[in-house]
């Protein structure tokens, strides 16, 4: 039984998958409290209002530092690259729905940002109070949403593209599906070198 | 594209609402999903619980002659309705609501204040919320403690069983679970108004609009 030991090749550094999980945990964490602060039925249920917008609001805070403090600490050379590769619409290490979804979050972010705090400080002084600051806030959460689930199906249940997920977790993914899905993308080295790549982020 | 996607979406903090308002009224109504409809804000860690067995209305202060009312009392006094745009401050609003209620000018008929009453007190059973109307305002006739909403008794989170409906004023002048009603000296700040909003709230012409 000799079978060919499989290869892989590296698709998401350490620093990319450090931003996107601290960037999944705090989307379900403000999900979740802005839920409650939004559905009427929930409201009725958890009723601490307060103590919810709180949460939320400092959840908010936590979520956008914590990306910032990454990006800056983690491997920004390669990042700032990831930035542009994503900014030209063509099929490489990503496809062009996976780029569109990618802008799209990191837009999100600092406009669900701008907005919550606009909304924060509103409260307080009414020259941060704009009449549509909410529907802003609320046009976000379902756009997100929509996104959201879309994500999801590709990288846990569609079964041709779920392998995907190993590349978030572990940054690297097998080099036959990478040669598969993205041809045109010049694939980093295979495993061996990761660790290297890894120490120099 | 990203710099486009948030100047699109930081732009439309002057377009948004509008937009929305259009995009909403030509949906079908969700249910559980607020669109264009109610968001519930409370400020207490509990939000008040209506038994009609035990609940009381009690109206007094600067009067000279206070009331208690119970649930079958307020409900025997004079109907009046309104179908009124709620507003809320912070930017939604729900249209065409109907409210059944007494109005409070019937009921300032009753308790009769007196003359050096220029304020009036709506104490909710959610501590600490609290909100004032000049004797004036409260005289207007759109004025209302509403047991009804849309046709309903008033739901809990809406302020059962009995909230007050100052139309002309943004929501949060419309104290919700109304407990006490008082007559006193004159209006002075609520809830809200201690964290900076004005006292007298009319729409679209306070709290910066």
């Amino acid at each position: 039984m000799a079978t060919e030991p499989r290869r892989y090749v590296l698709r998401f550094t350490r620093t990319e998958r450090t931003l996107h999980w601290i960037n999944a945990t705090c989307f379900f964490f403000l999900l979740a409290t802005g839920l409650v602060l939004y559905l009427p039925a929930l409201s009725r249920v958890v009723a601490r209002r307060e103590l919810i917008k709180t949460m939320h609001f400092w959840g908010g805070v936590a979520w956008i530092s914590l990306l910032v403090l990454v990006a800056v600490l983690g491997n920004t050379r390669r990042l700032l690259q990831t930035a542009r590769e994503l900014e030209t619409f063509t099929h490489d290490r990503f496809n062009v729905g996976q780029k569109i979804n990618a802008i799209l979050s990191a837009a999100f972010a600092l406009l669900f940002l701008v907005s919550g705090l606009l909304l924060w400080f509103g409260e307080r002084n009414t020259r941060f109070r704009f009449a549509s600051t909410v529907t802003l806030h609320d046009a976000l959460l379902y756009v997100s949403l929509v996104l959201l689930v879309g994500h999801l199906y590709l990288a846990i249940i569609h079964p041709a593209t779920r392998h995907a997920l190993r590349g978030m977790t572990r940054g690297s993914v097998r080099e036959e599906w990478a040669r598969r899905h993205y041809p045109n993308w010049e694939a980093a080295p295979p495993e061996p070198l990761e660790g290297t790549t890894k120490a120099a982020g | 594209m990203f710099l486009a996607t948030v100047a699109g979406g930081l732009s439309s903090l002057a377009w948004g609402r509008g937009v929305w308002g259009h995009v909403s009224s030509s949906l079908p109504s969700v249910p559980l999903i607020p669109s264009g409809g109610w968001r519930i804000y409370t400020v207490a860690d509990h939000m008040p619980t209506f038994d009609p067995a035990t609940w009381k209305l009690e109206v007094g202060g600067l009067v000279e002659q206070p009331m208690t009312l119970d649930y079958a009392a307020l409900r025997a006094l004079p109907v009046t309705h309104e179908i009124r745009t709620f507003h809320c401050v912070t930017g939604w609003t729900v249209n065409n609501v109907r409210w059944t209620g007494v109005r409070l000018s019937d009921l300032f008929e009753h308790v009769r204040p007196q003359f050096d009453a220029q304020g009036v007190r709506f104490t909710s059973a959610e501590i600490p919320y609290v909100d004032y109307l000049t004797l004036r305002q409260a005289r207007l006739s759109d004025v209302l403690l509403a047991y009804e909403m849309d046709g309903k008794p008033l739901p809990r989170e809406h302020g059962a069983p009995v909230r007050l409906v100052m139309p002309e004023m943004y929501g949060y002048k419309s104290v919700k679970w109304v407990s006490r009603v008082d007559l006193v000296p004159q209006a002075e700040d609520g809830y809200w108004e201690q964290l900076g909003y004005d006292r007298d709230a009319w729409v679209g012409r306070s709290n910066g609009y």
